[in-house]
């Protein structure tokens, strides 16, 4: 099941230990804040987007199935 | 003077006078006797969401989103839903929905409540800030006189640019700081007090109130095909009559300059859809959505004024009105503004890199307002580029700070 990882802006404080975890799927902007990316996670990075999440010392990532988003 | 609402068919209006056509010229509000002597009654039989998606109507307080279907993700949500007039305008350029309110205050008091009725809502709030003191009070009268079947409350939230935005209202109107939240949950499916909740600007209400009476084929009646009616603009700059304007959308900006008297000097650029919006120096522009329009302001820039500096306010402004929740917003902005203001005072700032810092912004808040910003400091730096070589050469150039995009005395 492909998920993707998402990131909650507000609580995030630009800590930035998922991008050293993650640096194939997080990069950080110049004010050290991370850029993820939005696509599905691939199957051989979905362990390592685990650990960002559970790492994040403000529990600002998650790993969401597919949504469909009904923006309004 | 009053007399009895009058039971004769009253025809739908022609011409771009839709929502500003009962205006008195005494500047007092239209009484509810008035109003219905004007509009007639608004007695709707059919189902107001098909009639909404019929007519096109799409939400006038920048967003722009497809009413019906905001409406229907209302409906479809679970619970009794809550209504949420958002009369705050937050944007010191805009003056349309405080003038809706204080002028013509039934024409969004009727949506509202039509509204309310299809979506079988019991509550509906009025958001005002906490400066529209003299709208309030008039609102207040005008709800004194109807009987609606629901219950109304006038509630009054703090001043601020970012207050507007649906969740940071939502928050306010709990007496949570005015901030936003991140999205999902959305407020059609959890909202004030955790209902479904309807936010709607003022003057998207308006018009529905008119489309239920009128029907969608007169709604498109004007417009384009794409973007069908009218809109409120408020114009401000160096034109003959600022203020606010009914206008059907597609006119061009030089046909809007006409009906406000045209320039009372020369132009060096417009700036469209206000602090959120894009300059251009194209006059046959047509004012839509799809050309940046948002909520409808319109400031016409003298070539006295330097495009430069003015824009640096306002990206100050923009950074400074930050809620400060997300770092790309807090930081970037700050970033953008100090760097216009450092080219404006003649040092040189990359272009490149203030360009990228805009890119990086832009969808990484739980807002749109780093988005807003950073489309306003490109189109800066893209349309102000003989200003911008001059700053950088010469420290300045023939154009000074007139504080016309934050003049707030016009009315």
């Amino acid at each position: 099941m492909n998920r993707t990882l998402r990131l909650d802006p507000i609580a995030c404080d630009g800590h930035g230990l998922c991008a050293e975890i993650l640096p194939e799927w997080i990069a950080l902007d110049d004010w050290g804040y991370p850029i993820v990316d939005g696509r599905p996670v691939p199957q051989q990075l979905e362990e390592h987007a685990r650990r960002a999440v559970k790492e994040c010392p403000r529990i600002a990532l998650r790993l969401d199935r597919q949504r469909t988003t009904g923006a309004v | 003077m009053s007399s009895a609402p009058s039971r004769r068919a009253v025809s739908a209006p022609l011409g771009a006078g839709r929502l500003l056509a009962a205006l008195r010229r005494d500047g007092h509000p239209v009484s509810l006797d008035e109003h219905l002597a004007h509009y007639g009654r608004l007695d709707l039989e059919s189902d107001l969401i098909a009639l909404l998606d019929a007519s096109g109507l799409r939400g006038r307080g920048g967003g722009g989103f497809p009413t019906g279907r905001k409406l229907s993700a209302v409906a479809g949500a679970r619970g009794r839903p809550v209504i949420v007039v958002n009369g705050t305008e937050g944007e010191p350029a805009s003056r349309k929905d405080k003038g809706l309110l204080g002028r013509v205050p039934h024409l969004v008091l009727d949506g509202a409540a039509a509204a309310a009725e299809a979506l079988g809502a019991r509550h509906v709030v009025i958001a005002t800030g906490r400066g529209a003191r003299t709208e309030r009070t008039t609102v207040a009268r005008a709800l004194d006189e109807r009987r609606d079947r629901v219950r109304w409350r006038l509630a009054t939230v703090p001043d601020g640019f970012v207050v507007g935005e649906e969740t940071a209202l939502l928050n306010a109107l709990a007496g949570a700081p005015a901030k936003p939240s991140l999205k999902p949950p959305f407020p059609f499916e959890r909202g004030l007090d955790g209902a479904p909740t309807l936010v709607q600007n003022a003057e998207t209400l308006a018009h529905l109130a008119l489309i239920a009476r009128f029907g969608a084929s007169w709604f498109r009646s004007l417009g384009t095909e794409a973007e069908p009616g009218t809109a409120l603009v408020t114009l401000s700059g160096a034109v003959a009559r600022t203020g606010v304007y009914e206008i059907e959308l597609g006119t061009s900006v030089s046909e809007l300059l006409a009906q406000a008297g045209g320039a009372t000097e020369p132009l060096s650029a417009f700036l469209v859809g206000g602090y959120f919006g894009g300059w251009t120096r194209d006059r046959n522009l047509p004012l839509t959505a799809a050309n940046g329009l948002g909520a409808g302001v319109v400031v016409a820039l003298p070539t006295t004024s330097c495009g430069l500096l003015e824009s640096a306010r306002v990206a100050r402004y923009l950074a400074d009105e930050s809620a400060g929740q997300c770092g790309p917003c807090t930081h970037g902005l700050a970033a953008l503004a100090a760097g216009l203001e450092q080219i404006a005072s003649g040092q040189g700032v990359e272009r490149d890199r203030l360009e990228r810092w805009a890119r990086q912004v832009a969808g990484r808040g739980a807002c749109r307002h780093p988005d807003g910003a950073a489309r306003f400091v490109t189109s800066t730096l893209s349309t102000f580029q003989d200003e911008i070589s001059l700053h950088v050469r010469r420290s300045r150039c023939s154009g000074s700070d007139r504080g016309i995009l934050t003049d707030r005395s016009g009315r």
